[in-house]
């Protein structure tokens, strides 16, 4: 372990080279149905994504929709189950149905060449469905099972008492899993209507990424997707409150060796000329590795493998959200930290060599997440629900290089103060309650 | 009417090799369709090489590497990397460790920089090694103790399956192992292990090939040569009788069960495991496939099914012994006789009556199209290249696979599923302390 002498200095990053630029289509379809293509060279595989709005206030939605997520693959105009999964292999594809509190996606890919049957495929599902009795209750009792399964992670836990915190109890975003007792009631016959209202192109998007020619993915989804038509219906959902703050709920989990943190609050849309300083402000908080939070309870005090900040993205409204795991034992010590963190970085300013590192780290990751074909896929999924697209990936950086130091710290101090947030808690009570409520008021 | 088999793809990557004079093993594959680039760098050793009485030493010490090295105080390495706008991790694997940038393509000399910086020396301090030990305490918390299922089978299936410490031990480590480790520990193991001759560095993406060879000569050109540690054999003789044992997990609200059997050497005989992971598709990708249909949606007998081979699920990570996996989870306690069953009855089926028309065929055309498409990003390319380099000997094996998938025939699955008998595996059984 000879340590050297002479310090060599880090090299210099050398002239960034400009991406290519991609070849775009779009256009909406007779039905409706916006389509977005682009041809991404890469591997030859093309990826598809078709995101439905799902947004809906009834009670009985969301144990409907689990249900219907995991059934709607289970067979499709004469294909049976098993039947469709082999005619999706053979075309090397797999298509997968996912649905939350925003939307229903159906997520694929496939060799690029078969690109036409796969579409023919999913059009099957979309306008014949099959939802067979024996299917459903196979179905319903692997969702049950599943939700018992997730409930029993503390993480998912904590961030359904954060939501119903924020949001109100009787809030779709506060009821995005759904009651096994709600599941155990649905039928084929509410998952067909269902299906019915909700699988409309007119409202939704499909973006297709693949080394194609986008007019060529265009024209074979306006062929196979022809005969699927009718909107989906315009959600009467309560818009989002402010969330309230205040003391911070213990939720016991007795015997856990972690407590599970979350913190949130209401934050900017990502059209807001304010977003893009406070998607900096976040970075250096907590949004990445090298942030203030990570550095403190992580690198120099150990008590946890990682916290996290970020900024999520609802149709309603946008969400900042803190999770942190840490030991039982210094829960109040990483409580503390935490709250230093926060309060430090709401008074004071950032610097200006913290908003140039971020700066270029989100520049860097954003040119990324979006150089592959999958996940160019899914970020122009994830836009198109509010009207964004490749133009929007293309003109961010600009925005971040605009952004001043000065417009961080506001950023920071309007977003970040510690007074602004709702906590939760999960973890054995016994131990941690003694050292939060030294901190703040806390309530169980 | 039986479909006619696709066409499937091959890829095809312009790799370039050198060996530096300090015997590290360079893999250079350019691809300027993006101007992104992948530094990964794999070191030959994994937990399988850790010392008894300390279990979770290679991952501990891989948590190490990132603590501040020769030229950079702690945290530059982080620091350094995400304000070139890159990304970066390491992780442990049985066979092998790696470490990885993924940068745009202007930090490429960057990258090279600070894996030769920490190849030479890292900083291994008190400091350090305390602040990680607890790091990584709690990442066994988050990711094995405070939740269900954490680390099953991974974790556990080994004591069962394998004699040896180095094949059955736990790889995320105890805590008294890893609060016993030391800083001189951690000196021996770098000494030892962490050679140039005993790693291979992969650069992948947006780059020139003679250039980025000149910057690897300049940067890990210097480090002196050491000798590398001869690899022992691993190998253990297989088993003669059914094996079982049970794992109390204490958040899980329902059991679990996985069924591990050894399988053949996948660098020696590469071609028969790839008819056992064949067989692994044939048995469990999509709801075409025999154990969904069988287990879940006809018999009820279990929420869900995967088989894989490798610990991690990467079929081509680790050398040999490695093993095939059947995992499962499932509502009622006293199934799971019926649940072996009737994996038995299912892997006797594809023995004895093969496979149906077209079944071998839509299930290699999907295994290839995962493998393609896995290669898509610049980073999952230079860790694979790394990878197939060190464990394989040629990176360029990849290119080969979909060549030497399309040669295993029905009569070789066959095979490979008359190997799988009830006396050959070795059965955990996850008790559901969880349980309502």
């Amino acid at each position: 372990m000879t340590r050297q002498l002479t310090p060599k200095p880090v090299p210099a990053l050398t002239t960034p080279r400009v991406a290519k630029t991609l070849r775009l289509s779009e256009d909406v379809l007779d039905n409706g149905l916006n389509v977005v293509a682009v041809r991404k060279p890469g591997v030859p595989i093309v990826e598809v994504r078709l995101r439905l709005p799902f947004l809906s206030a009834k009670p009985t939605h969301p144990a409907q929709g689990a249900v219907l997520s995991e059934a709607m693959l289970t067979g499709a105009a004469g294909f049976d189950r098993a039947g469709l999964a082999a005619a999706l292999q053979e075309l090397g594809a797999d298509i997968s149905v996912s649905v939350d509190a925003d939307r229903l996606l159906l997520g694929g890919n496939a060799l690029a060449t078969n690109l036409k049957r796969l579409l023919g495929l999913i059009a099957s599902v979309l306008t014949e469905p099959a939802y067979d009795k024996d299917e459903v209750a196979t179905e319903r009792a692997r969702v049950v099972e599943n939700l018992s399964i997730a409930r029993a992670r503390p993480g998912i836990v904590a961030s359904e008492a954060l939501a119903r915190r924020m949001w109100g109890d009787e809030h779709p975003y506060a009821r995005d899993l759904a009651e096994p007792e709600a599941v155990a009631a649905v039928t084929p016959g509410q998952l067909r209507s269902l299906h019915k209202s909700f699988v409309r192109p007119g409202g939704a998007s499909l973006v297709l990424v693949g080394d194609v020619a986008p007019t060529r993915m265009i024209d074979l989804a306006q062929d196979a997707l022809a005969t699927w038509t009718g909107k989906v219906p315009k959600p009467r959902v309560p818009e989002l409150r402010t969330p309230p703050g205040g003391s911070t709920l213990v939720v016991d989990r007795p015997g856990s060796v972690q407590s599970s943190v979350r913190m949130g609050r209401t934050a900017l849309t990502r059209t807001d000329p304010g977003y893009p300083a406070l998607q900096l402000a976040n970075l250096i908080f907590g949004g990445y590795f090298s942030s203030r939070w990570t550095e403190n309870i992580r690198e120099d005090k150990g008590y946890t493998y990682g916290p996290h900040s970020r900024i999520d993205h609802h149709v309603l409204g946008s969400e900042l959200n803190l999770d942190v795991e840490v030991a039982t034992e210094v829960t109040g010590p990483a409580l503390l930290e935490t709250w230093y963190e926060l309060g430090k970085i709401a008074e004071l300013p950032v610097t200006a060599d913290e908003v140039e590192s971020v700066r270029q780290y989100a520049i860097g990751n954003l040119a990324m997440s979006t150089s592959t074909q999958s996940g160019l896929a899914s970020t122009l999924a994830a836009l198109s629900a509010f009207g964004l697209g490749l133009d929007w990936v293309q003109a961010h950086p600009a925005r971040l290089l605009e952004t001043t130091v000065d417009e961080v710290s506001a950023a920071a101090a309007e977003f970040l103060a510690p007074s602004q947030l709702t906590s939760v808690v999960v973890g054995d009570a016994e131990s941690i309650t003694g050292p939060l409520a030294a901190l703040g008021p806390v309530e169980s | 009417m039986v479909p006619r088999p696709q066409k499937l793809p091959a890829p095809s990557f312009d790799l370039t090799h050198h060996t530096l004079d300090n015997g590290l093993r360079v893999v250079v594959a350019p691809d300027r369709s993006a101007p992104v680039v992948g530094v990964a760098v794999l070191y030959d050793v994994g937990i399988r090489s850790e010392p008894e009485g300390r279990t979770g030493f290679a991952h501990l010490f891989e948590h190490l590497m990132f603590q501040g090295s020769a030229n950079l105080e702690k945290l530059e390495h982080f620091r350094y990397v995400q304000s070139s706008g890159g990304t970066f991790n390491g992780s442990t694997h049985f066979d092998y460790t790696n470490y990885f940038e993924a940068l745009p393509s202007n930090a490429l000399e960057r990258g090279l920089f600070l894996e030769a910086d920490r190849m030479l020396s890292p900083r291994i301090n008190e400091e350090n090694l305390a602040n990680q030990l607890e790091v990584v305490k709690n990442e066994i918390r988050v990711n094995v103790m405070n939740r269900p299922y954490g680390g099953f089978p991974w974790i556990y299936l080994p004591s069962v399956l394998f004699d040896t410490f180095a094949n059955s031990h736990n790889g995320y480590g105890g805590f008294e192992d890893l609060e016993s480790a030391t800083v001189d520990d951690a000196k021996d193991f770098f000494n030892r292990y962490y050679a140039p001759a005993n790693a291979v560095l992969a650069v992948a993406g947006d780059l020139n090939v003679d250039e980025t060879m000149g910057l690897v000569e300049k940067h890990f050109g210097e480090i002196k040569k050491r000798k590398a540690p001869k690899r022992p054999s691993f190998a253990e003789p297989p088993l003669t009788e059914e094996r079982r044992a049970t794992h109390d997990d204490p958040h899980a609200p329902i059991p679990a069960v996985a069924v591990g059997y050894r399988v053949p050497d996948p660098v020696g005989s590469l071609d028969a495991l790839l008819a056992h992971l064949l067989l692994a598709e044939v048995l469990s990708d999509g709801d075409a496939s025999r154990l969904q249909r069988r287990l879940v949606q006809r018999d009820h007998l279990v929420t869900d099914v995967s088989v894989y081979i490798g610990e991690f699920g990467d079929p081509f990570d680790e050398r040999d012994p490695t093993a095939l996996t059947i995992s499962a989870h499932y509502p009622d306690a006293v199934s799971l006789n019926a649940i072996l069953r009737a994996i038995d009855e299912e892997l006797a089926r594809i023995a004895q009556d093969g496979l149906e028309p077209g079944e071998l065929d839509r299930v290699r055309t999907r295994l290839v199209s995962v493998l393609v498409r896995d290669m898509d990003a610049v980073i999952s390319r230079a860790l694979e290249f790394a990878k197939f380099e060190l464990i394989h000997g040629r990176a360029e094996l990849i290119e080969e696979l979909p060549g030497r998938l399309a040669a295993v025939t029905v009569d070789d699955v066959r095979a490979a599923a008359a190997a799988l008998q009830p006396d050959r595996r070795a059965v955990l059984e996850l008790i559901a302390g969880g349980a309502r």
